[in-house]
């Protein structure tokens, strides 16, 4: 039981442990939790199922570098992710913007769900 | 009817899922694809300073992306010395030394007209370039045509010269 709950605590140890090296991180603190939230919306074009806060990546500490001299030059978030989204497209994004070419990505799943409630549901 | 709804939903998913899986997810489209070359400012081999001015002038350009410390650059470096023998070809070294870069054109020849040095990466990022090498084709008119992920290789080195030779 003690060996187990050993395990536990490494595991989730380890899940919290992040990718952000100590030379990367800010010193006022308010940029650096900016730097983190803004790090969490960008997908690692590397390991994709990552963000870049996570990611060991060459290419996500190089954003995560990036991220942190926009914020000290005084852009905003959105600033930021509209950068690196003209740079690197959708993809970078874990949450793809709401467009003419992209509203089937958001509106399939609510009209599949739809369809069969309709399907199963619906009044006899 | 109702079976007929369950089977089209079905079907519509099962192509749309069926033609993703032909995508190659190591493959990020480029978002830079008919657009200005980005701004950048670097050095070269000389200290002497090479910028987006430099590609501005009316000709088709190659723009490769590379590092010595890069096993894949090594590979499609033959083909680089090749295609310099007809267009221009510039690099941009990513986060590399002159040491090791002088030590690598000595052994296999240098295919560049000019080398910027990227030591932070950030002007890889302007170009939206996300692994080594990376190889763009900038037109005449200084928009970028194509780019290409992954060495050049005989495999793909014909569709690249098409290309180039399309928008001569």
């Amino acid at each position: 039981m003690r060996i187990l709950f050993i395990f536990f605590a490494i595991f989730v140890k380890s899940s919290l442990v992040l990718s952000v090296e100590p030379d990367e991180i800010l010193s006022d603190l308010n940029l650096e939790k900016r730097a983190k939230i803004i790090g969490e919306q960008l997908r690692c074009l590397v390991c994709q199922n990552e963000d870049i806060q996570n990611s060991n990546a060459d290419v996500a500490k190089d954003l995560r570098r990036l991220v942190r001299k926009l914020l000290n030059e005084g852009k905003t978030n959105k600033d930021i992710i509209k950068y690196v989204h003209q740079r690197y497209g959708d993809f970078v994004l874990f949450s793809p913007p709401v467009r003419f070419d992209t509203i089937a990505l958001w509106l399939t799943p609510l009209i599949f769900i739809f369809v069969l409630f309709f399907i199963f549901f619906r009044k006899r | 009817m109702k079976y007929f709804i369950i089977v089209a939903i079905f079907l519509s998913t099962f192509t749309l899922f069926y033609k993703g899986l032909k995508n190659d997810p190591k493959v990020v489209p480029s978002n830079l694809i008919s657009k200005d070359v980005p701004n950048f400012s670097l050095k070269d081999l000389n200290g002497k300073p090479f910028s987006n001015q430099d590609l501005s002038y009316k000709g088709i350009k190659i723009v490769n992306f590379f590092a010595s410390w890069c096993p894949p650059c090594k590979i499609e470096h033959e083909h680089l010395v090749n295609l310099s023998k007809n267009y221009d070809v510039y690099g941009i070294v990513k986060k590399d030394t002159l040491d090791n870069i002088n030590l690598w054109f000595k052994k296999k020849g240098n295919p560049y007209k000019m080398i910027g040095f990227d030591n932070d990466g950030l002007t890889s990022i302007e170009w939206g370039v996300y692994g080594l090498p990376e190889t763009f084709i900038i037109s005449k008119s200084g928009k970028i045509i194509y780019r290409h992920i992954g060495p050049i290789t005989e495999n793909n080195i014909d569709k690249i010269v098409d290309i180039i030779d399309s928008s001569l």
